[in-house]
């Protein structure tokens, strides 16, 4: 039976001055009970919204979401929610802040406390009860998010990233106990939406995912995990499904990227992405010979996806590295670029970013026409925000400065806000 | 619970609630005695006592007032999108407005309802203390509710929190910090305002209610210094007595509102200990507030059914139009008014406006500059000394709880004797009533310069003047602005009661916006009244507007530290 059906949401914001922008479109799935599903995507697409949307937190501009085939108006009935930072009353103690949980219950405040104290009980907080939260460690907070969702005992838990906030062994630890809840049917709950941008943390948890991508945020795909739990994750099938998920993931964003550039060299947005942590990223691939899957370097190092995935593209755009089907590779330019000193760095930067980038050479060229070599951040700003929202046009031209900077083609001036092309620097820009 | 059934600090609060009751019966029995023996005030130490209690009274009925009504306010302009667009301007504005312009309308408003009654009387001096208190306290709620944590709203509509359960547990609490720092602030802009609000004229008229207030006022008028010096160590004695009683322990108590912790120093009461030991209040606690807590929650829990939430939006929109409609007519009819008024002042008189404005400008600037020079050395020395400021904060808390229009005869007493003395005198006065906020912001800011900046500072050899131009100014600055924004807006309110004094049987006055306003008070005469609060009010919210946010900007921008 369908606990829950999503049906055509669409959702759009408006940015001031702009036309709307779809966050969400036509996304469609349901949630049968017994599931756990998980709903996986980078940031931007979207997954936030859309869980507040099935919560019913925010209104959707398009679509419903149906609730034990009831169409759900206000805050859905069957839904009880854990948040990433964990969303607990500072001036409340553990117990209170579960209690919250059954203040709208008709029961008696004896009945209630039974209760909260039981579920307490269950997620392994015995005897914090008193606790008031700053006292308590991320892994103990979140323990106690988890029984404020279950006191009331929810057809539907909702977890908005809940273990991203927690350091990694805490995490395992408690993504394990609340498996062996939902495994040993010690909680009512009928069904999970977990939120996550952990691959491997969806693969290890649900029984379904769905991916989304971003701009707008759209269903890609939806894979189901058909593996019993406890999960090996280090078995075959284990990992042939998350390299699976990654490349769906990665993929689609690197080949739009591509897409994008091939159709025309004038590509405007650039990653956002620092210097230090291109070059950075570069030399890791070096130490690791040169050639590497993606993948791994994220699980190994610790690093999200979404932290690398900007770092990867400008790599990419820069002509450092060339990304194919989950692994990464150096490029010619990219090993010049590695065993080069600091000043050679700088030079073959130089060249590569002129050579590929878009908006370095705009810059460059219009400063180079102005007579006193300077021209105020307002104009680029003007020229970016005709594609973006003010916030986002200010980010680029962020990366821009970093870029030319380093590459010493151009600076900035804090006090004027102006940008000032670097004098002693021979620019070829018909290279 | 404690065990024993009776303990040392029970027997203190029943002298305390005893002593209380004493002085309501016999300030009820002696009020109309003291008010038909005399249209004044009996400048006796005898009666300092009830004077004092009528005046803690009044100030924090006012206080009570404001407080709610800033909550009011606050959920008004948070909650309703049209609403807030009128709301928040108007409250800049209304802030700027000095308390003696609300005189005339709220003096001739409460005699008409009370048909020149002692009642009339008493709740129109309530009601302009109350204009001194409650702007602040609405930006603060306001401020608080807009800055709510997303997750734990999130939590409050999933788990289906009612009004007054929202409001128990998430709003209040996460605005307590700040209301309680503002309501201190509120407090003490009662004891600023009071000798204007319990003793003033109009209409060649002079009022008097008996108070504190007047006792200091009307002792100064008769230039008895012992008397105003007995009536100042009176109202000290008070303040300070709050302070330890009500602000020190409700500070300490509230420091689990916190959001986050950080590793600030806790703050200590012991007679917040005491509150939590004692059996009184437990049992206050448990006879009244807690079904007064069940009562307001059964209230507001109300279940709605489908139909009856349709037409209780129909009714809301109903009633949201004919509010909107009556705030419209009401802004039209006010607007009309006001223009009425000012186009009958004459071209003299507007002229006299503009001067006035300028001399009342210069001297605002020189008080706050004067703040300045003095606390940007002090406050950092303090700030960045924490042995010094651990003895330091609490006199300096102390300092600047005293109202500094109860010295200001004192003052008087010997620069009039000078020639422009009134004028000295009167940039005093500003500069004592808002030095402390600059003060306290300057060691705030102090405190917070990284170790590590004024490490380098000694390795390099960064001394003196230099030493201020690259560390202390620039990691101050964010402080200095805020200090600023609000000594400023201080300076211009305490023009009404420096630039025009009734002292000795005399009345003093040098040409200011303040003097205008009090004089114009004085005499009745409401267009320049109306026209010369206009003109102080735009001057402060164009100044803010064009000066001090650009300064905000800088400091946000330029000045951050991390």
């Amino acid at each position: 039976m369908n606990l829950l059906e999503v049906k055509n949401i669409s959702k759009k914001f408006q940015f001031p001055g702009k036309k709307e922008i779809y966050v969400l479109k036509n996304i469609n799935f349901n949630v049968k009970e017994g599931e756990i599903v998980s709903i996986l995507g980078p940031s931007g697409s979207g997954k936030s919204t859309l869980i507040r949307i099935i919560a019913g937190l925010i209104k959707p501009d398009e679509g419903i979401v149906l609730y034990r085939n009831k169409v759900v108006t206000d805050v859905n009935p069957g839904v009880s929610m854990v948040f990433q930072n964990f969303g607990l009353f500072p001036w409340l103690t553990v117990e209170e802040n579960v209690l919250l949980g059954l203040i709208s219950k008709e029961m008696s405040i004896e009945e209630k406390k039974e209760k909260a104290l039981k579920v307490i009980d269950t997620v392994g907080l015995d005897g914090f009860e008193k606790a008031y939260p700053k006292e308590l460690s991320g892994g103990m907070k979140q323990r106690v998010g988890v029984a404020r969702a279950l006191v009331v005992e929810p057809d539907i838990l909702i977890m908005d990233e809940p273990f991203s906030s927690l350091d990694i062994l805490t995490a395992e630890n408690l993504k394990d106990d609340l498996l062996e809840l939902w495994i040993g049917n010690k909680i009512p709950t009928k069904a999970i939406v977990l939120i996550t941008h952990n691959i491997e943390e969806a693969v290890y948890m649900s029984d379904r995912i769905i991916i989304i991508s971003k701009d707008p945020g759209r269903i890609v795909e939806e894979i189901e995990v058909n593996i019993p739990h406890w999960r090996d994750k280090n078995s075959p099938k284990f990992l042939s499904l998350i390299d699976r998920v990654y490349t769906t993931l990665t993929g689609g964003e690197i080949e739009k990227e591509k897409e994008i550039l091939r159709a025309s060299k004038e590509i405007l947005i650039v990653p956002y992405a620092r210097v230090g942590a291109i070059t950075g990223f570069v030399e890791l691939i070096a130490d690791l010979g040169g050639k590497t899957d993606l993948f791994k370097i994220g699980t190994e190092l610790y690093i999200n996806l979404e932290d690398l995935l900007p770092v990867v593209e400008a790599s990419e755009l820069i002509g450092f590295t060339n990304y194919k089907q989950g692994d990464v590779e150096l490029t010619e330019d990219g090993e010049k670029f590695v065993e080069a000193d600091v000043l050679k760095k700088k030079e073959i930067f130089r060249e590569k970013v002129l050579e590929n980038v878009f908006l370095i050479k705009q810059i460059v060229r219009v400063l180079k026409s102005k007579a006193n070599k300077r021209i105020s951040e307002d104009f680029f700003l003007d020229i970016l925000e005709r594609r973006l929202t003010r916030s986002e046009a200010e980010k680029q031209l962020d990366i821009l400065i970093d870029w030319g900077r380093y590459a010493e083609l151009f600076t900035y001036d804090d006090e004027t806000d102006e940008l000032i092309l670097e004098e002693e620097t021979e620019i070829n820009l018909e290279k | 619970m404690n065990k024993k059934t009776f303990n040392p600090i029970d027997i203190l609060s029943i002298v305390l609630i005893f002593s209380i009751f004493y002085f309501v019966f016999i300030g009820s029995k002696n009020y109309s005695q003291v008010a038909v023996q005399q249209k004044g005030i009996i400048l006796s130490v005898k009666y300092l006592p009830l004077y004092s209690f009528y005046s803690i009274l009044r100030v924090f009925i006012a206080f009570i007032l404001s407080f709610i009504f800033a909550i009011i306010y606050g959920y008004l302009a948070y909650s309703n999108k049209t609403l807030e667009i009128f709301l928040i301007p108007l409250l800049d504005v209304l802030q700027s407005i000095p308390v003696l312009s609300f005189l005339p309308p709220v003096f001739f408003f409460m005699f008409s309802v009370f048909n020149g009654s002692r009642i009339g009387l008493e709740l129109a001096s309530i009601i302009l203390i109350f204009t001194g208190q409650v702007w602040n306290l609405i930006f603060s709620f306001y401020n608080s509710l807009k800055t709510t944590p997303r997750e734990l709203d999130e939590c409050a509509k999933i788990n289906r929190l009612n009004f007054w359960q929202r409001f128990t547990l998430l709003d209040l609490p996460h605005a307590s910090i700040n209301l309680i720092w503002n309501s201190m602030m509120s407090v003490a802009g009662g004891w600023f305002f009071l000798m204007a609000c319990e003793n003033f004229s109009i209409i060649d008229q002079s009022y008097t209610i008996t108070g504190l207030g007047s006792f200091l006022a009307k002792a100064s008028e008769e230039g008895n210094l012992n008397l105003m010096l007995l009536g100042l160590g009176t109202l000290i004695l008070i303040i300070i007595l709050i302070d330890q009683l009500i602000w020190r322990p409700l500070i300490a108590w509230s420091s689990k509102f916190k959001l986050e912790e950080k590793g600030e120093k806790e703050i200590k009461s012991i007679v917040l200990d005491w509150y939590q030991k004692s059996n009184i209040i437990n049992f206050l606690s448990k006879t009244f507030v807690s079904p007064f807590d069940k009562m307001m929650t059964k209230i507001f829990s109300k279940k709605k059914s489908s139909s009856e939430n349709f037409t209780v939006e129909v009714i809301k929109k109903i009633a949201s139009y004919i509010i909107f409609g009556l705030i419209f007519l009401l802004i039209l009819r006010g607007f009309e008014g006001l223009i009425k008024l000012i186009s009958s002042v004459s071209l003299k008189d507007w002229i006299l406006i503009f001067k006035s404005g300028f001399y009342t400008f210069i001297r605002v600037i020189l008080a706050v500059a004067i703040g300045y020079m003095w606390t940007i050395p002090v406050g950092v020395k303090i700030g960045i000394n924490p042995k010094l400021s651990k003895y330091a904060q609490p006199i300096v808390q102390i300092l600047a709880s005293i109202p500094a229009t109860a010295i200001f005869p004192i003052i008087l007493l010997f620069f009039l004797k000078f020639k422009g003395g009134l004028n000295i005198s009167s940039i005093i006065l500003m500069a004592l009533g808002t030095q402390w906020y600059l003060l306290f912001n300057v060691i705030s800011g102090a405190n917070q310069i990284p170790e590590d900046l004024i490490e380098v500072s000694k390795i390099f050899d960064i001394k003196g003047k230099k030493w201020w131009s690259i560390l202390a100014v620039p990691a101050i600055f964010s402080s200095l602005v805020t200090g600023g924004i609000t000594a400023w807006g201080g300076a211009w309110n305490s023009s009404i009661v420096s630039e025009y004094v009734n002292f000795g049987g005399k009345v003093y006055q040098i040409t200011g916006l303040g003097s205008l306003i009090s004089s114009a008070t004085q005499s009745g005469n409401t267009p320049l009244l109306a026209s010369s609060t206009l003109f102080m009010a735009i001057i402060v919210v164009l100044f803010n507007r064009f000066f001090w946010r650009r300064m905000y900007t800088l400091s946000e921008e330029k000045y951050h530290l991390e």
